[in-house]
């Protein structure tokens, strides 16, 4: 029973898909939102690193180490921005942000 | 054998506890499950010997960014059941998306094959493995020589970040009292002592302006 590069792929897959499923499943609730995108991005990671090891090529995981910077610098700005939000409305509802509808 | 064993057991927990992350009423236990599937990727990591990378992981995400959603998602008071009242509504679409996007995915993995050329195709390739080095040196190596200014271009992200958030989140609250030491320095006997005549037989209340 060979692990093979396919099989990586197709869990990075199940990850990336369920990441977008739970975007529009908890379409209210933005802290679950980030946590989705967060998914999504280790699902990218694990591809990285996949491809890294298959292909015996050190810079998928040198990427993945700078995705990993970038997704650690997003969820704090984005939890940032979320803790004010809550502050000014009362609420992290979604729907709720519509100030600059035009 | 055993690396099989092992595959099959973090990517079906991974898998799982994602399904759970999306799909829990409680968020508290959505950032538990993403967790778990921190560690189950990390141990996936581990079984692509990136171990630099897994142990990162686990000191970055479950040491870090879950504990910050962690906070956030306790110290704001806000009513999760009825942030799920549209869960039911919104799953057909969702389902639709992301089923498309799945089909594209395994259409393209059919299409394209799970095989990889030889990785003479890649010029500029780095090798991983050769010269005796681990997998934290051999990063280092090319991390701090190659991709330096990545690697500098990465210290500023995160101090943007780090500036950002402090930005957004500082406040000053009214009607704190703070210690200045440049007013307490500052006060000489004119300002801080006040002569007053009381008359005989009289009596002065402090008023509300008074220096005290």
């Amino acid at each position: 029973m060979e692990i093979g590069l396919g099989h990586y792929l197709t869990v990075a897959a199940c990850l990336f898909t369920l990441g977008i499923f739970g975007i529009f499943l908890n379409r209210k609730n933005v802290i679950v939102i980030l946590m989705s995108v967060e998914l999504m991005l280790l699902a990218v990671n694990i591809n990285l690193v996949a491809f890294s090891y298959f292909l015996q090529d050190l810079t998928g995981q040198v990427f993945a180490l700078f995705i990993l910077t970038v997704a650690a610098a997003e969820a704090a700005i984005g939890l940032a921005i979320i803790v004010v939000y809550y502050r000014n409305r009362g609420s992290i509802d979604v729907d709720d942000i519509n100030m600059m509808k035009g | 054998m055993i690396a099989a064993i092992f595959f099959y057991l973090f990517a079906i927990l991974s898998v799982i506890s994602a399904v759970m992350v999306i799909s829990a009423r409680n968020p508290v236990h959505a950032v538990l499950f993403l967790i778990l599937t921190f560690f189950n990727a990390a141990g996936l990591f581990v079984l692509l010997s990136a171990e630099f990378l897994a142990l990162l992981l686990i000191i970055v995400y479950v040491g870090a960014v879950a504990v910050l959603f962690l906070f956030v998602v306790m110290m704001l008071d806000v009513d999760f059941a009825e942030l799920k009242a549209g869960f039911i509504k919104n799953a057909p679409v969702g389902a639709l998306i992301g089923g498309v996007v799945l089909i594209e995915l395994v259409a393209l993995f059919i299409a394209h094959g799970f095989e990889i050329g030889a990785s003479g195709a890649v010029q500029t390739a780095v090798p991983s493995t050769g010269s005796g080095l681990d997998n934290t040196t051999a990063l280092g190596l090319v991390l701090y020589t190659k991709y330096v200014y990545f690697f500098q271009a990465a210290g500023l992200i995160l101090l943007v970040a780090m500036i950002g958030a402090i930005v957004l989140t500082l406040r000053h609250k009214e009607g704190v009292k703070r210690q200045s030491i440049p007013a307490q320095v500052a006060r000489n006997p004119k300002t801080a002592i006040e002569v007053i005549q009381v008359p005989s037989g009289g009596a002065i209340l402090p008023t509300a302006e008074g220096k005290g």
